[in-house]
């Protein structure tokens, strides 16, 4: 489904600074898989999303999504591929737009966009209706500006644009760290949800090792550009904190990973 | 008498601010919606109203001048977004660079300094002589064009396009991961609202009867200051409040500035009085510590 192969990047090659954020890793995913990575501040955990959603380009390796090779290509062309989600809130809709027109756009990711209308009539119904699932209460705000929304409603609103044209691969890079405890929960549970409706592959970068045993069905640990530890199935369901730390303790100096 | 005094400037403040009112068009698209801050519009003007003068004095149907003046003005446009997300010149230096070459193009273009249309049969002139009073034919044309160019502009805005350009100058990551080639959208946008000012240069030029090397200078200054003013008065919420706002603010400006001439302004100190205005308007609210206010540029 997707699978990258002996992935390397390096920044600032050649300089003091130099600094090798991805290691060689190699992760393969399979339909369906929901795999939670964990790792301290700099693990390079956003480095990996970025490679694999083109944001920026690896010194070796390949990327290869849906049997199509996609390591070069550049971002907006492997979107038709990719639903993403990044920490900030802000980022991931247009604020000066509308509920129904950041939908809209959604909508189209990776196809050609034409001098049509941006929202239509039937298209509108749709929206209400998955706006309906989020019990947010949106679905009568469709004119509103996106601006006029809180943070997890933004969130909420970006989860679903990521999700609505069903992409092959999700990437969530820690999407309810800047939520306050009970929305966050809310938009992880939200995250679940849809996850598993639409058995969606999906990749979750998150800080909170809680989160990260407790969702998916696999779990990956990187530490400094490196698999450290990668736990799936069975052996994950039985998993806790507790364990993590008492084996990794050293490399979890990170306060926050422990959530 | 004072009241008839300033009664007596609403003609022309309306003629002008029409006639300008496509600059601000233009520059709500670069500055507004791309939130790219386009320079090129000095340059970009004259080279619309250079391209209908020399094309007139050659001969050709004013109509031919003014459809190649608004390909010129998209292809130069094009030029500063190519400058920018290709070979990643900052926004503001692309802008400056293309409008600097703009001037030696214009003077190429012209073949010397300015040219008159007064004695040439323009555009404008069987308008002009369509009734006694040449304000009312020139108004209503003026009118139908730049309203007619912000409907054009509102309905663009609200196509699959029209949103992916509106998305690019709001939030490039965003729509980068939804599939657009937002460095496409930057030089198409760029092109549109350049292909507007090189219109209004256009028709300028025959309004005034003549096409000057030295007509553009200051445009982008008084674009600004109309677009502010625009904007106190209608707001810019949505994308129609904007071009709205452009128009209206575009004619306001023209009548501030025509009073002002009439109480005394010396022509001479225009730019700075105009230079000013954009200055207090940018500067209150920093004054003031409101974030809201603080203009959002991509590329600089
Ligand atoms: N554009 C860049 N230029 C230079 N160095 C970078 C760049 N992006 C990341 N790095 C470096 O690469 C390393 C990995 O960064 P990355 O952002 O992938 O970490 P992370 O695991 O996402 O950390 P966090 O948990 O803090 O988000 C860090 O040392 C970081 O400083
Ligand atoms: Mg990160």
């Amino acid at each position: 489904m997707v699978k990258v192969e002996n992935l390397r990047k390096v920044f600032k090659k050649g300089t003091i600074d130099e600094k090798v954020a991805v290691d060689g890793i190699s992760l393969h995913c399979r339909k369906g898989d929901f795999i939670t990575i964990i790792g301290s501040n700099g693990a390079g955990k956003t480095t990996l999303l970025n490679l694999i959603a083109g944001t920026c380009f690896p010194d070796e390796g390949e990327v290869v999504i849906d049997g199509t090779r996609v390591t070069h290509l550049p971002e907006h062309k492997r979107a038709k591929y990719l639903g993403r989600i990044f920490q900030d809130p802000l980022m991931g809709t247009a604020s000066s737009m509308t509920i129904e027109e950041n939908l809209s756009m959604a909508d189209l990711r990776g196809q050609l966009r034409t001098l049509r209308w941006g929202v239509t009539k039937s298209r509108r119904e749709f929206y209400k209706q998955v706006l309906k699932e989020l019990e947010l209460g949106l679905e009568t705000r469709l004119k509103d500006s996106v601006s006029l929304l809180s943070g997890g409603q933004r969130q909420s609103l970006t989860l679903l644009m990521a999700t609505l044209s069903l992409p092959k691969l999700l990437l969530l890079d820690e999407h309810t760290a800047a939520l306050d405890p009970k929305t966050a929960q809310k938009v992880i549970e939200l995250t679940d949800k849809i996850v598993r409706e639409h058995n969606l592959t999906t990749i979750m970068v998150t800080h909170n090792m809680h989160q990260a045993i407790r969702y998916g069905n696999r779990m990956i640990m990187l530490h400094e550009g490196k698999i450290q530890f990668d736990v799936e199935g069975e052996e994950k369901k039985t998993l806790t904190v507790d364990e993590v730390v008492r084996r990794f303790g050293a490399e979890l100096k990170d306060e926050a990973l422990l959530g | 008498m004072i009241l008839s005094s300033f009664l007596r400037t609403i003609p022309i403040s309306l003629e002008q601010g029409l006639a300008y009112g496509l600059v601000a068009l233009g520059i709500v698209i670069s500055f507004r919606i791309l939130a790219f801050p386009d320079l090129t519009v000095d340059g970009s003007f004259t080279l619309g109203a250079s391209v209908v003068a020399r094309l007139i004095m050659e001969g050709a149907p004013p109509i031919v001048g003014i459809l190649l003046a608004i390909v010129a003005g998209f292809l130069a446009g094009c030029c500063t977004g190519l400058l920018n997300t290709k070979l990643k010149i900052n926004s503001l230096l692309a802008g400056i660079l293309v409008m600097t070459i703009l001037y030696s193009v214009n003077l190429r273009i012209m073949g010397r300094s300015n040219i008159q249309l007064l004695t040439v049969n323009t555009f404008l002139t069987p308008l002009e002589n369509l009734h006694v009073n040449r304000f009312i034919p020139i108004i209503s044309f003026f009118f139908v064009v730049s309203v007619g160019f912000k409907f054009l502009s509102d309905l663009f805005f609200h196509t699959q396009v029209g949103f992916a350009m509106r998305a690019t100058g709001d939030n490039e990551q965003m729509i980068r991961t939804l599939g657009v080639d937002t460095d496409k959208m930057t030089v198409l946008g760029l092109g549109i609202s350049n292909a507007f000012v090189a219109l209004s240069g256009a028709l300028v030029a025959q309004d005034q009867g003549f096409s000057d090397v030295g007509m553009g200078i200051g445009m982008i200054v008084a674009g600004l200051a109309a677009i502010i003013i625009g904007e106190a008065l209608v707001g810019k919420q949505t994308v129609e409040r904007m071009t709205l706002a452009a128009i209206v603010g575009s004619i306001i400006y023209k009548f501030i500035i025509a009073v002002g001439l009439r109480l005394g302004l010396a022509p001479t100190d225009l730019k700075m009085a105009t230079g000013a205005m954009v200055i207090l308007a940018l500067g209150i609210p920093a004054l003031k510590k409101e974030k809201e206010g603080k203009l959002h540029l991509r590329g600089v």
